[in-house]
């Protein structure tokens, strides 16, 4: 039946708020934590943030009886305390799939992170997570390659992946760069890697470094007889020079790229991995910002968010957080990211901070990678926490050997196959650690130094963003 | 200086040739060869046995040795398929790999048996 039409502002509540709605299996689902205004109900906040996070506005135009408004709208259709915080809640609200245009992650953020997040009724907004439903995944790209193709063109198996970050981050010339690459490689990494912010400086243009690597990389690869890759970092002020230096490095044979796909935009990332897919390429993918966005318990994206993102922009590798070295990462959440990133299917598991069922049909996975402040030390949590697809990537680790980078990644390299020989074995790796590396050790030197140096190191702040836990 | 140790490996070097997973160890017992394949078995995985040229190791494909041993539980039975691959190949690098028909993709492959490396 026709409605009337009639002007002036209407409680949200009045449209948006659906106690009774059952989510359908096409539908977007998100997850927010609100904090609201003070005096202001919850179901009025939730209906708000779905009347502005899908069709609504403030107040009622003509415009909206020209369409079926009740079919387009976003729904809020539970709400649930936070557990351990009562300043704000959990709303759930669901978005018909017909919101949001096909392969777009980025129409998908900008309506459900957009204007709503400086909306005046709440003091702060965070969105915890996303169901993507399958529909809605197969439009999407996803990652150039994948876990096992990786594997094939590497031809590594069995283990975790080597890598390392090249240091100092900024202020090598390209024929230097080179050497500190080529003298990892040769030490038994897989991969040596651009820092973040090393894209296309005066001390160092990208075509000389691309060039200087790729010869570290050729002869490392014929002294050892192993596949090498460096991680040669295309982020770039435009996508047009994005496209030009990720053609380069093709042409030159680089097994993989990187990209920032924060900073660089998600535009140009799905651009890009697209193009790795048909290319052959690996996309390798860091994630300058996310600590802007995700790290803020109250306000912003969590990071289980922008893997799902990723995941469907498109990337072989994401930086994951380590657990165990410098940087931020709650061990139950983490292990519930890198979920997100391998598995076809992650149930619900609020023990690990996961909201929602998530199915990726046949989508490939990311391999997370484990980078900052980790050194030998680590290798047997790493290897226990993140399994054998995963890259575990030394930078001051490696380069800060007491005898140079080649003596660093082999120290690494040890480390990591006797880690997994003995959990092959059935032997515990948290538990056996010191054992393990220091019999290892007896046939390496280099490893021997490696454990001498590092020893005493450890970062044991506590994690600012936690899982929210019941205080009562 | 005099303590810091020179990481000894070259072109000409060819010891200086790796074999991917486990050849930065030192060469497994027969006891611990045992326990790898063990792991193999354990994980469900197929095991098939690939040789090659010394001088051809670098591509995709070795030399399959007849065909993977589809659902294959007895450790002893995959040892001594190891050691015919190698005596009728002694000059061969010799490897074992567990494939994962789940993934498609080896789980496992580690070098039982190494030729003289080029």
């Amino acid at each position: 039946m026709a409605k009337n039409y009639s002007a002036g502002v209407k409680e949200y509540r009045e449209t948006y708020w659906m106690p009774d709605y059952t989510p359908k299996d096409t539908d977007i689902l998100a997850c927010f934590k609100i904090t609201p205004q003070a005096g202001v109900p919850r179901e009025e906040v939730a209906a708000a943030v779905a009347a502005e996070s899908s069709t609504g506005t403030w107040t009622t135009v003509w415009t909206d009886l020209l369409t079926d408004l009740d079919y387009y709208k976003g729904r809020a259709y539970a709400i649930e305390d936070v557990p351990g915080d009562d300043t704000c809640f959990y709303a759930f609200v669901a978005y018909p799939i017909d919101l949001f245009e096909e392969g777009s992650v980025v129409n998908v953020l900008t309506s459900l992170v957009g204007n709503v997040f400086g909306f005046k009724a709440l003091r702060a907004l965070r969105l915890e997570d996303i169901r993507f439903p399958i529909a809605y995944v197969m439009t999407c790209n996803g990652p150039p390659q994948g876990i096992q193709v990786e594997r094939d063109i590497m031809n590594k198996y069995g283990r975790p992946l080597l890598g390392c970050t090249i240091k100092p981050k900024l202020g090598l010339s390209a024929k230097n760069y080179g050497r500190a690459c080529y003298e990892g490689l040769r030490g038994g990494l897989d991969f040596t890697k651009d820092d973040e912010n090393v894209n296309s400086q005066p001390f160092m243009r990208w075509r000389h470094r691309f060039d200087f690597v790729m010869e570290a990389i050729h002869k490392a690869e014929a002294e050892t007889g192993e596949r090498k890759g460096h991680y040669l970092n295309v982020t770039a002020p435009t996508s047009d020079e994005m496209m030009r230096r990720a053609e380069y490095a093709k042409e030159i044979g680089a097994p993989i790229i990187m990209h920032d796909y924060l900073t660089g935009g998600l535009s140009a990332n799905t651009q890009l991995a697209q193009w790795c897919q048909n290319n052959g390429m690996l996309l390798h993918i860091h994630r300058a910002m996310h600590a802007v966005l995700d790290r803020n318990p109250h306000h912003g994206i969590h990071f289980r968010v922008l893997t799902k993102v990723l995941r469907l922009s498109g990337g072989d590798h994401l930086h994951s957080g380590t657990v165990v070295g410098k940087l931020e990462g709650d061990r139950e959440a983490t292990l519930g990211w890198i979920d997100i990133m391998r598995d076809s299917f992650i149930k619900e598991d609020r023990s690990r901070g996961i909201f929602f069922d998530q199915d990726w049909g046949s989508m490939p996975g990311v391999i997370p990678v484990a980078s900052g402040g980790i050194h030998v030390w680590h290798m047997p949590a790493l290897v226990n926490i993140f399994g054998d697809d995963s890259v575990l990537q030394f930078g001051g680790g490696t380069l800060g050997h007491p005898w140079g980078n080649a003596a660093g990644a082999a120290a690494n390299r040890v480390a990591v196959e006797a880690c997994v020989e003995a959990r092959n074995c059935g032997r515990e790796l948290e538990k056996e650690g010191k054992d393990i590396l220091t019999n290892a050790a007896k046939s390496s030197p280099e490893l021997k130094i490696a454990m001498e140096t590092w020893k005493e190191i450890k970062f044991e702040f506590d994690t600012v963003d936690k899982l929210d836990v019941a205080h009562k | 200086m005099s303590d810091m140790q020179d990481y000894k490996s070259s072109l000409s070097n060819t010891d200086s040739r790796k074999f991917e997973t486990f050849s930065y160890l030192p060469a497994m017992s027969a006891e611990q060869t045992r326990k790898q394949i063990q792991y193999i078995v354990n994980k469900g995985w197929n095991p098939s046995i690939e040789h090659t040229e010394p001088e051809n190791a670098f591509g995709s494909y070795w030399y399959m040795w007849k065909l993977p041993m589809f659902g294959e539980t007895n450790v002893d039975t995959i040892l001594a398929e190891l050691e015919n691959c190698h005596a009728a190949h002694p000059n061969n690098h010799v490897r074992l790999l567990g494939l994962d028909n789940y993934a498609q993709c080896a789980g496992a492959s580690m070098v039982i048996f190494r030729g003289k490396t080029v």
